[in-house]
């Protein structure tokens, strides 16, 4: 296997690698399997301790496959909350207790579980979320309208936004790695576009099923584990934060300053698992640019192909990283075009 | 210098001017030391009344982060929601972060910047601080002997 940096097994038995051979140096092997299975494949060699699921259309398969994944002994704890907002608050809970965690959600199940996200960020805890957005507005429809990730944005949270398949099984692997670093320990929503990922085929490379991330070290966290005497939430319920005078102003201030200063602190990570907060497509001359995450990424860049058709010289500037927000590589990408 | 990365070194120095010239030289020791959790909390505590002798400086715990009511009482503790009303009661003109979880030491580091003229020095056994003044980085006991000796060679220097 090489020099990875890493020794030992998991408790599922696979061989502990470290995050940059199992993302950039194992060999890989083509498959052809939907986003859903892309994710079960992403879970399978991430040391996950714990899983908590709940049905929603269109994540409902991918967390039906984590299940999958208790069944052959790759997930130490799997169940089934009484909703998303149980979902959501129970995963808070192992999180809390030193687990690495992931769930799936989609649309309404994100805003049902609204009030947890910022709770999560606020207690500094490295959960992952993979949503598969959906619209969440009436008349119902499930395809992805992202306004469920809009509704994210604020909330603390690091929120990545996968093009494809390939990018969501590297981004689970790398969220877990960025997210659990001490300076940032904040938590990842991978997002992709329900359906045009979760559900369609594509071909996509992934490393042997016998490597694996290194666990989650719970000592390594910018925050003390829960025992006998922190209880979960206890630390966070000081009566001079919640009482309203200008101290309890100045300590809620400082606190929620810190989450986003976490999330910026995720730049340089995020910039070396994720080879950059962006990706350019196209003309680097080009004097039209379409910047755009998931899946409009790849309807843009069938844009510019047919654009060159034309005559026009065009090019895609893809967000992979919404939270934190890629200001400087936007500006700099785009300072050559009118358009 | 400050707003550079510098020396390990170079930083120490500067921390260990600032504590012997300022005035009430404090430490603020938390729970990954003074809980006693592994060998290295226990030699890291003892490393600290060292460091406290030798900077001539006052020892304040950061026992623990849950909640203390009605208040706190700064003779005694530092809570890291809000530092400066120990900082504030003591008179406390620069300080020394040790062995408290890197989110509290930030949020702590945030408010003291904000609302005091305490200078901040934040020794990190992990990533460093970007809100303390002076912050140094993986610090374990070796390297707190180092800053021990360093803060020997300063005061002697500065003739104290």
């Amino acid at each position: 296997m090489g020099n990875n940096g890493f020794s030992g097994v998991n408790k599922s038995g696979q061989k502990i690698v470290s995050p940059d051979y199992l993302l950039f140096e194992a060999p890989r092997e083509k498959v052809f399997m939907t986003g859903s299975e892309a994710v079960k494949e992403a879970v399978k060699r991430a040391s996950v301790d714990a899983s908590v699921s709940y049905p929603i259309t269109p994540q409902s398969e991918a967390a039906h496959l984590i299940g999958e994944l208790w069944v052959e002994g790759y997930v130490g704890v799997y169940f089934r909350g009484e909703s998303e907002f149980g979902v959501m608050s129970e995963v808070a809970g192992c999180s809390m207790a030193g687990a690495r965690i992931i769930t799936t959600t989609s649309g309404p199940g994100t805003l049902r579980a609204m009030e947890n996200f910022p709770m999560w960020a606020g207690s500094r805890l490295p959960i992952q979320l993979v949503l598969m957005a959906r619209g969440v507005n009436s008349p119902l429809s499930i395809q992805p309208d992202n306004l469920e990730i809009s509704f994210l944005l604020d909330t603390g949270v690091m929120i990545w936004h996968a093009e494809n398949a390939q990018e969501l099984f590297d981004m689970i692997l790398a969220g877990f790695v960025v997210a659990e670093k001490t300076d940032v320990h904040v938590p990842i929503i991978t997002a992709i576009d329900g359906f045009f990922i979760s559900h369609t085929r594509e071909s996509i490379m992934i490393p042997p099923e016998d490597i694996a991330l290194p666990p989650y070290n719970p000592y390594m966290s910018p925050t003390p584990i829960i025992d006998a005497e922190i209880a979960p939430g206890r630390y966070i319920k000081d009566p001079f934060v919640m009482k309203s005078n200008y101290i309890s102003y100045a300590t809620h201030a400082s606190w929620q300053w810190e989450v986003r200063a976490a999330i910026e602190r995720s730049r340089p990570y995020a910039k070396h698992y994720l080879k950059g907060l962006i990706e350019e497509y196209g003309d680097p001359e080009a004097e039209l640019v379409f910047v755009a995450s998931g899946t409009a990424a790849s309807q843009a860049k069938e844009a510019t192909r047919m654009l060159l058709d034309e005559g026009i010289k065009a090019k895609v500037v893809k967000v992979k990283s919404i939270r934190p927000f890629p200001h400087q590589e936007l500006l700099e990408a785009t300072k050559m075009q009118s358009i | 210098m400050y707003n550079e990365i510098v020396d390990e070194e170079v930083a120490m120095r500067e921390a260990a001017k600032e504590m012997l010239t300022r005035e009430n030289p404090t430490i603020f020791v938390g729970p990954l030391i003074i809980y006693a959790w592994n060998e290295e909390a226990k030699e890291m505590a003892k490393l600290v009344r060292e460091m406290a002798e030798v900077l001539n400086a006052k020892i304040i715990p950061m026992v623990d982060y849950r909640p203390k009511y009605p208040k706190i009482n700064p003779e005694v503790e530092i809570n890291p929601n809000h530092p400066n009303l120990t900082i504030w009661h003591n008179n406390i003109k620069v300080c020394i972060f040790i062995g408290v979880h890197c989110h509290f030491a930030n949020i702590a580091l945030k408010i003291i910047r904000a609302e005091t003229d305490c200078l901040t020095i934040a020794m990190c056994a992990k990533m460093g601080h970007e809100d303390a003044m002076i912050t140094v980085r993986d610090q374990h006991p070796e390297d707190v002997k180092k800053f021990i000796e360093i803060a020997k060679q300063v005061k002697k220097e500065l003739g104290k």
